[in-house]
């Protein structure tokens, strides 16, 4: 397992009980609870990682979680370059990895 | 009648904005956040209220009081979902007019397109832009699966999500027990904090003189309660010992822990494993100046916003308070947003010894979290030369070292565009320190050959090409001609 | 100890002129109040360009110039070594574009001097140019493509050149301000005061970039240079989609233009790290470097009209710099009429990069007593359109 939204009827913190938020990421659907983060529905979906580096291809997600380090960078609607971190999922959104080469001509 | 502008919604900016609306001024609060509250007071947003959203933060109910007052005044325009990506300080009145200078602001969803573009001219600045964690680079933190603290801490306030099943939570400082205490209590089990710094070194910061310790009982009794949730959910607190690498191929499996001497040199044959999902480091707390540098504010040799008792700053009309002006926490930047909200609306700080006795109190225990906490300089120890140090451009410390080499460069200006290190799209806000630091040390006398400062960002956050294209909407500074807010009756100001 | 030469300023002139010296046998000493690359040379683009310049005595330099890179890029990265970072140097070629009937008809009346003047520029029609440029807005009116315009990364190129001057025996000293002229009891320039002492020298060689100006006061002489600010906006990084350097016909206007009031004009290309660099403006506003943001939304707009799909691209950054401007728009290369042992390489406006090798041969032929591949005697500070500035400011 690894990141987990704490299922609201467990929460000490008695939230009030979420609608659910469906959004599609890489073509399949996932789902959230209203409020989330775009980067928040997909890390309790599963990846850790939703996006590869230019020079290296490695994979990056959540870092800094506060829209400082642009770890979390993704594409929302054709936006690129959206912060996963602070953009709140809206159902419906398409949200797709980015990974942009670097230009090829330049050694 | 004067108007204020405050940039920042966390508790500085908001203290400000009631301040300056008790001394009568119109102001205008502006946050990039789709919530008020700032970085501390995080919390579900308004359409799932929690019944018990108190028992996660300190000082719920004085944030409860202060959003309540503020929205419901007329004489405070709230903006959110608005960015401040720049301001002119141009000397010349006409782009200016006659305050402090021209606030540009975005406003819609965070990196949206076509958003729309707003211009202030207000009499006053405060400026409240806080602060982010700053985790030094090691082998691995580039992996997913590491966080910084402030990242577990959003996650599990703003959203009830735990980034990790079995976690460390590691670095330095007082952050790191809030930073456990809220992963665990939003399911994650923490198998240990480990705070960089020696016992005797928190003892020496923390002990010297601990009757100062009493008036800031508040802040005594928020850690002590960390520390006993803690000890009652079993959560190890190892001092002197910090992670020191992460490992894993596409996400993080394991991470080394290991002993560290009292300068965070890692102590070799210390060292040990821990199988982990989840990492969440932090060292401490980096300001966020840009919009200072902006504004053409004095930055003090610490890299902190310079400000007199007042809370103004080096340039006439503009205040600053809360994490920019030093790292204090909560209740110092509520003390520092009053007085500087006050100023800003043409009051003294005579006027409120209140909160004159509060700045104080906490200043000092500021000043012993830093003497604890604060990064000692042998953690480049950490760093090997494939660990990457700027994680946009993919810098390594080797490649950074080769580079320097061979152009024999004592620049940071130089080395950052040789390099490509801090070029990125976090224009240097992650590794910005880090690098100063590590290329200072290649040098004779530990200096850089030039004083270029990688906290100067003109544009403050990035916006859309044809958002900057597109011209503003300029907007009124004053939202109305509002009566002042009403003192409160008695008692404590919060 | 006396050297052969001082020189003023280690930016890419400097920096080359330091190397040429050196190449050729002369004792070099290089002052830098900051660091090498910090002044102008870290604050621009790297363009070497002859599409911006009309037939005369700037182009025969840049022309010049433009066979230099080639061979100096070659020659760096045999010396340096595949550990020295790379210098960028790359001929993509530029296409300039006319987005109105009217400068359709300019740029291309221009282009037919150019080619009169040896410089290969080949109009292209509307089909030609989505094939350069595939995202290029359809409605430009007309356009020209320049094969011979290239670029360096120009902090690099500086550091490359202030690296192989070392190599071959100049000495640097940083964080040396030159605070005036040192002379002997019959007046003559005998070297230079510094905040860290004097230092001597045969020659003193002003390649202070926009504050050459500055220096010769402190050595006692008038220099009109002055500087024009210039401001760049720095996309975030984005998948490739523009290949070679594109400006607005309109650029070529704003560079001849004395108007010290702001103009903009466009000018865009890609990046190694695969951003987009946008440029960019002139405004005379003497050292001022406060941010302005309505400068920044002309040089956006004006980006727009030749590439509209940039609208949703991020823009991270603004920088800038200033130009060493001259009143005559071209540089000073040569010794002082007024001075013996003074010599000026500066007044480069926008294009000190691409002109930087030349200037450096063209003074290391003069010191040597060669005829030098260029006739140097329209860059002398002694030239006629120069003298009145000259008595002007004095
Ligand atoms: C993620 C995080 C979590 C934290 N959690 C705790 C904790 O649990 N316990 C603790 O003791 N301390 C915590 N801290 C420390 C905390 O920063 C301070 O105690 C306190 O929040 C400081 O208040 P402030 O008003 O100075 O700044 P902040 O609360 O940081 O508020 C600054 C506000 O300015 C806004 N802002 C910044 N730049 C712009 C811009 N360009 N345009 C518009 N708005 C802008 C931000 O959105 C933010 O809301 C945390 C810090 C971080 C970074
Ligand atoms: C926005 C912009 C875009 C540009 N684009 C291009 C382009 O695409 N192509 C191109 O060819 N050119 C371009 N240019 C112009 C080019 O940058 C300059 O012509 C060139 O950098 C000048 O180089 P320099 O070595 O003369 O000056 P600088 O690089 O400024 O170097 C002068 C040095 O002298 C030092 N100095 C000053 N005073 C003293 C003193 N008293 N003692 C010691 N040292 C001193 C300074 O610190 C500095 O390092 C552009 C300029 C700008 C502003
Ligand atoms: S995780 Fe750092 S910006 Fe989103």
């Amino acid at each position: 397992m690894t990141a987990r939204l704490l299922p609201f009827s467990d929460d000490p913190i008695r939230p009030s009980s979420p609608a659910s938020v469906s959004i599609q990421f890489d073509g399949a659907p996932i789902e959230g609870v209203s409020g989330q983060s775009i980067a928040g529905v997909i890390l309790a979906s599963g990846p850790l990682g939703f996006r590869r580096t230019s020079v290296s291809g490695k994979s990056r997600g959540v870092f800094c979680g506060i829209g400082v380090c642009f770890d979390c960078l993704v594409e929302v609607n054709g936006d690129r370059d959206v912060r996963a971190c602070q953009r709140r999922a809206v159902d419906g959104d398409v949200v797709v990895t980015q990974h942009d080469a670097l230009p090829g001509s330049i050694a | 009648m004067s108007s204020v502008l405050i940039l920042g919604a966390g508790p500085a900016g908001l203290a400000a904005a009631r301040a300056a609306r008790r001394r009568g001024a119109s102001v205008t609060l502006v946050d990039s956040s789709e919530q008020l509250g700032g970085q501390f007071w995080r919390h579900l947003p308004a359409e799932r209220p929690a019944a018990r959203e108190r028992i996660l933060h300190h000082g719920w109910d004085t944030f409860r009081a202060l959003q309540a007052q503020l929205v419901a005044d007329d004489g405070c325009r709230i903006l959110t979902s608005a960015s401040v990506f720049a301001i002119d300080a141009t000397a010349s009145p006409s782009t200016t007019g006659t305050g402090p200078g021209r606030v540009h602001v975005i406003v819609g969803p965070s990196d949206g397109t076509g958003r729309e573009r707003i211009e202030l001219l207000p009499d006053a600045i405060v400026l409240a832009t806080g602060a982010h964690d700053r985790t030094l680079p090691f082998p691995g933190w580039d992996l997913p699966g590491v966080f910084t603290g402030g990242a577990a801490q959003a996650l599990a306030k703003g959203e009830r999500l735990a980034v990790g099943a079995h976690v460390v939570v590691a670095g330095a400082g007082p952050f790191l027990l809030p930073v456990a205490a809220s992963l665990a209590a939003t399911g994650s089990r923490v198998l240990g904090v480990f705070e960089s710094s020696r016992l005797s070194s928190l003892v020496r910061g923390w002990l010297p003189r601990p009757w100062q310790l009493l008036p800031a009982a508040k802040k005594g009794a928020e850690l002590a309660g960390y520390i006993g949730g803690q000890l009652k959910s079993r959560i190890p607190y190892t001092t002197g010992a910090s992670v020191i690498a992460a490992h894993g191929t596409d996400r993080v499996e394991s991470v080394t822990v290991a002993s560290l001497d009292k300068n965070w040199t890692p102590v070799a044959g210390t060292e040990r494993t821990l199988a982990v999902d989840a990492v969440c480091v932090s060292h401490g707390f980096t300001p966020r100046l840009e919009l200072a540098i902006a504004a053409g504010c004095q930055i003090t040799d610490e890299r902190f916003v310079a400000v007199d008792d007042a809370q103004a700053t080096s340039v006439p009309g503009v205040y600053a308070a809360g994490e920019i002006t030093g790292i204090g926490g909560v209740d110092l930047a509520l003390a520092e947003g009053a007085l500087a909200g006050h100023a800003a609306a043409g009051g003294n700080p005579f006027d409120l010894p209140g909160e004159v006795r509060k700045r104080r109190i906490y200043e000092g225990f500021a000043r012993r979290i830093e003497a604890a906490h604060g990064i000692r300089p042998g953690w480049p120890d950490m760093v090997t030369d494939d660990t990457i140090v700027c994680r946009c451009e993919e810098v390594s410390f080797g490649a950074l070292c080769s580079t320097a080499e061979s152009t024999a460069s004592t620049s940071l200006r130089s080395l950052k565009l040789t390099t490509r290190a801090g070029l990125g799209i976090c224009q240097g806000r992650v590794c910005g320190r880090s690098l100063e630091q590590l290329i200072a040390r290649r040098l004779p006398g530990n200096t850089l050959g030039d004083t270029v400062s990688t906290d100067r960002r003109p544009i403050a956050v990035p916006l859309r090409l044809g958002e900057l294209a597109a011209a503003a909407r300029p907007t009124d500074p004053s939202p109305t001609t509002p009566t002042p807010l009403a003192d409160p009756p008695k008692g404590p100001t919060s | 100890m006396s050297n052969d030469v001082i020189i003023v300023g280690a930016g890419i002139v400097g920096a080359a002129c330091a190397r040429a010296f050196a190449l050729a046998g002369f004792s070099v000493l290089v002052l830098e109040r900051g660091t090498t690359a910090g002044g102008t040379s870290s604050a621009c683009e790297g363009n070497l360009l002859v599409s911006d310049k009309g037939p005369g005595h700037e182009l025969v330099l840049a022309q010049f110039a433009s066979r230099l890179w080639s061979s100096t890029a070659a020659d760096l990265r045999a010396e340096l070594g595949d550990t020295f970072p790379s210098i960028e140097f790359e001929r993509k070629g530029g296409l300039v574009v006319a987005t109105t009937a009217d400068g359709a008809e300019s740029l291309l009346a221009f282009a037919a001097d150019q080619r009169g003047a040896r410089v290969d520029a080949r109009v292209v029609d509307a089909a030609e140019m989505l094939e350069l440029e595939p995202d290029l807005n359809p409605a430009v009116a007309a356009g020209v493509f320049y094969p011979d315009d290239a670029q360096v990364q120009p902090t690099i190129a500086t550091e490359a050149l202030m690296a192989s001057a070392r190599r071959n025996g100049a000495r640097l000293l940083e964080n040396t301000e030159v605070t005036g002229g040192l002379f002997d009891d019959a007046g003559a320039l005998i070297g230079v005061s510094t905040n860290r002492g004097p230092q001597r020298a045969s020659r003193v060689l002003i390649a202070a970039g926009p504050w050459s100006g500055d220096v010769a006061r402190r050595i006692g002489l008038s220099l009109p240079v002055r500087p024009r600010r210039g401001e760049l906006l720095v996309t975030s990084r984005m998948r490739h989609r523009i290949f070679h350097k594109v400006y607005d016909a309109d650029y070529v206007g704003a560079v001849g233009s004395d108007d010290r009031a702001l103009q903009t004009s466009s000018v865009v290309e890609s990046t190694a790290g695969g951003t987009v660099l946008i440029g960019s403006s002139r405004q005379q506003v003497e050292f001022d470097s406060s941010l302005r943001v309505d400068v920044l939304t002309e040089v956006a707009a004006k980006a727009l009209r030749l590439f509209p799909f940039l609208a949703t691209a991020a823009v991270m950054r603004s920088y800038g710099g200033f130009r060493p401007f001259m009143p005559d728009h071209l540089p000073a290369i040569g010794e002082d009429p007024r001075m013996p042992g003074l010599w000026h390489a500066s007044g480069h406006e926008g294009a000190g990069i691409g002109l930087s090798l030349a200037t450096a041969e063209l003074l290391r032929d003069l010191f040597l007593g060669r005829t030098p591949e260029v006739d140097p005697s329209p860059y002398s500070p002694a030239r006629a359109t120069l003298a009145p500035h000259l008595e002007l400011v004095a």
